[in-house]
């Protein structure tokens, strides 16, 4: 029978199927945090289990510590607390740990691609949503709560049920300034932060093929953002090319061996999905959310829409109250926004990328005077990355600030938070009402944009400058 | 975990869609390293608020939140569900769930309700009319009681029997681990392992 490549990767990791259950799936590998685990731990201790395969599990420390200082203990006690707990953990249960200092610390989901742990046709779980970045090499990956995180640690397996599929087709090609980030931002207000919803995405096309790696994670990064647990991208040439090499990428025969499983690893040709979409790239152009969730985006060009532009009650409710919250007036173009932050990096664009597209912008050029723009590398090996090419010294001329690595103002757990009122362009992936800090206001962009912005201290595109 | 049968309790109208886990529990309060103590954080921002429905004397003892759709998208933090247990809720009921939220819920024991959007809003204007309206959620017969309505819902049999048996979920996969080792023994060996540490 014809099968979609989630479903190919999904029948090669059963366990056992059977009628009335869900299926038990087996995890190839298990990403772990400070944030989600701690209480994952205490029950493995609670029902005297151990972790069945610490050799398929790493842990890296991201959320919650500080980009600021990181030789020196935590500041606050409580974040102190929830790292030593992971380390305690980690030590406890012989589990892999990249410290706060560890040159392969970072985000969780920067580091496992960097390290070639992530490889096609894997399953890979993590207690944190954006786990779906992994999807980018083909992989089925996605989040998981803190009792899925237990039952990983104890079994390596999760018992799940199978999810619908949905083909997102992005044909074309992307004209210049515009970037993957675009294109994601374009597919969620297209179908909605509910609209893949029980789906797996595959997203697929010409405009997908022509993508670097980091730019196809980029956009599997944000498929939760559309409801949908996990999205994927058949691997390719340049998949496999990103792969040779790293640390843990297969050698030699194994290599040979992974190839010619990896080749397999894309929808038959007459795979039913249950449901497409299309995209055309010609038509994208930079795209930036005026409202607090995902959905709430428009073209950088546009103006802020009215409540009465939404049919759906629900829809006009939340764009009223989104208004309210963003301090915005419908019809003011998008363009006339005043920013006070600008925040690059994350686990959506917080990689080499990411970084050598926004210096090569701000290049030379000076960040505007009220302007505060925070670079975060999304780990340590990106940062000693962007430092060798000098990106460091780029950033800094220009007024910004280089931090180490972590998830930082994405989420706003450590200190750098948004204060209340203050607005921000921020290449992460969710505007949220406070995510950035409480009553902070964010604005979603890509890199370049986020780089324009911060030259002329309203939202705007580097065609602008 | 606790078993869930039937629930009867007062409810609290969140006239609010799209309603993520941000929202339920912002990510400051996620320090914590217990499962206990969430309830602090629970909608925190909106909180502050005194006219938010949460602080409004008539829903004091409300166990079952009835939100708007799209209820718990966003981050995968469970701590959204023990926020909401902590608080003293037994059940949510929407229109929609997140999937990420909705797996939470039903593995620590918060029950999720779908029902139509129409049932929701007659809900709500229900308990809006009658803050103390009484409500019965039961597993038994899949069916959310009040006054003389009875609305079915769906929940698939499997979920429901562990509910209702209140089972460990890893002490089910756990007794099939024969299938997991064997299932091991043919996995590729090139797949990466992350110990040794690689240099």
């Amino acid at each position: 029978m014809a099968k979609t490549l989630a479903e190919k990767v999904w029948d090669d990791h059963l366990v056992r199927s059977a009628n009335g259950e869900p299926d038990l799936l087996y995890i190839d590998l298990h990403l772990i945090h400070e944030v989600t685990s701690p209480q994952a731990f205490d029950g493995l201790r609670l029902a005297k289990r151990g972790v069945r395969r610490p050799d398929l599990t790493l842990a890296t420390e991201d959320h919650n510590v500080p980009t600021l200082n990181i030789d020196k203990p935590i500041a606050d006690p409580v974040s102190r607390l929830q790292v030593d707990t992971l380390r305690k953990n980690c030590q406890e249960f012989g589990i892999r740990l990249h410290s706060l200092g560890d040159v392969e610390q970072g985000i969780v989901h920067v580091v496992g691609p960097q390290l070639g742990l992530t490889q096609p046709g894997m399953t890979i779980v993590c207690g944190d949503s954006h786990t779906s970045t992994h999807g980018a090499f083909g992989a089925l990956a996605f989040g998981i709560g803190t009792s899925e995180v237990e039952h990983v640690l104890a079994t390596q397996t999760l018992p799940l049920s199978r999810p619908k599929t949905m083909a997102i087709n992005v044909e074309g090609k992307l004209k210049p300034g515009v970037t993957s980030k675009d294109i994601i931002l374009a597919i969620i207000a297209k179908i909605g932060t509910g609209g893949g919803q029980g789906y797996i995405l595959e997203y697929c096309g010409s405009a997908i093929r022509a993508l670097s790696m980091e730019a196809r994670m980029t956009i599997c990064n944000m498929s939760i953002e559309a409801g949908a647990r996990a999205g994927l991208i058949a691997p390719d040439e340049t998949t496999f090319a990103y792969l040779k090499d790293r640390p843990h990428a297969p050698k030699g025969e194994d290599w040979q061996r992974a190839l010619a499983y990896w080749s397999e690893l894309k929808s038959d040709s007459d795979a039913k999905f249950d449901k497409e979409i299309t995209l055309d790239a010609d038509q994208l152009s930079p795209f930036v959310t005026w409202g607090t969730n995902p959905g709430q985006g428009i073209p950088l060009d546009g103006v802020i829409p009215s409540p009465q532009d939404f049919t759906d009650p629900e829809e006009v409710s939340a764009a009223e109250r989104a208004l309210v919250y963003m301090d915005l007036k419908a019809g003011t173009p998008m363009k006339k926004i005043k920013i006070d932050t600008v925040f690059l990096g994350s686990c959506t664009n917080g990689r080499i990328e990411d970084l050598r597209a926004a210096a090569e912008i701000i290049k030379g050029k000076k960040v505007a005077s009220d302007i505060r723009m925070m670079v975060v590398p999304g780990s340590a090996r990106v940062r000693l990355q962007a430092e060798a090419e000098g990106l460091d010294k780029l950033f800094l001329e220009a007024g910004a600030e280089w931090r180490s690595a972590g998830c930082s103002m994405c989420l706003g757990m450590n200190p750098d938070q948004l204060a209340p009122g203050e607005r921000s362009a921020s290449t992460s992936n969710r505007n949220f009402e406070g995510r950035q800090g409480k009553g902070g206001r964010t604005h979603l962009v890509s890199p370049l944009v986020a780089a324009a912005t911060a030259l002329r201290g309203t939202l705007s595109s580097p065609a602008d400058l | 975990m606790e078993k869930f049968i039937s629930h009867t309790g007062s409810a609290l109208p969140l006239r609010r869609s799209n309603v993520d886990t941000d929202q339920i529990i912002p990510a400051v309060y996620l320090k914590r390293v217990t499962r206990s103590g969430f309830e602090d954080g629970l909608f925190a921002a909106w909180r502050s608020d005194p006219e938010f429905v949460l602080n409004k004397a008539e829903y004091s003892k409300a166990s079952i939140l009835v939100a708007g759709a799209d209820f718990g998208t966003g981050s995968s933090r469970e701590h959204a569900v023990w926020a909401l247990q902590n608080y003293g809720f037994k059940v949510v009921i929407s229109s929609r769930f997140a999937d990420i939220f909705r797996g939470n819920s039903l593995k620590a024991g918060l029950l999720t309700v779908i029902l139509g959007q129409s049932d929701v809003e007659a809900l709500w204007s229900a308990i809006e009319a009658e803050p103390s309206l009484e409500i019965e959620v039961d597993l038994e017969t899949r069916l959310v009681s009040y006054k003389n309505q009875a609305i079915s819902f769906d929940l698939d049999d499997y979920t429901r029997w562990r509910l209702m048996e209140g089972l460990d979920d890893i002490g089910l996969t756990l007794r099939k681990i024969d299938e997991v080792e064997n299932f091991e023994e043919k996995r590729a060996k090139y797949k990466p392992k992350t110990l040794p540490v690689l240099s």
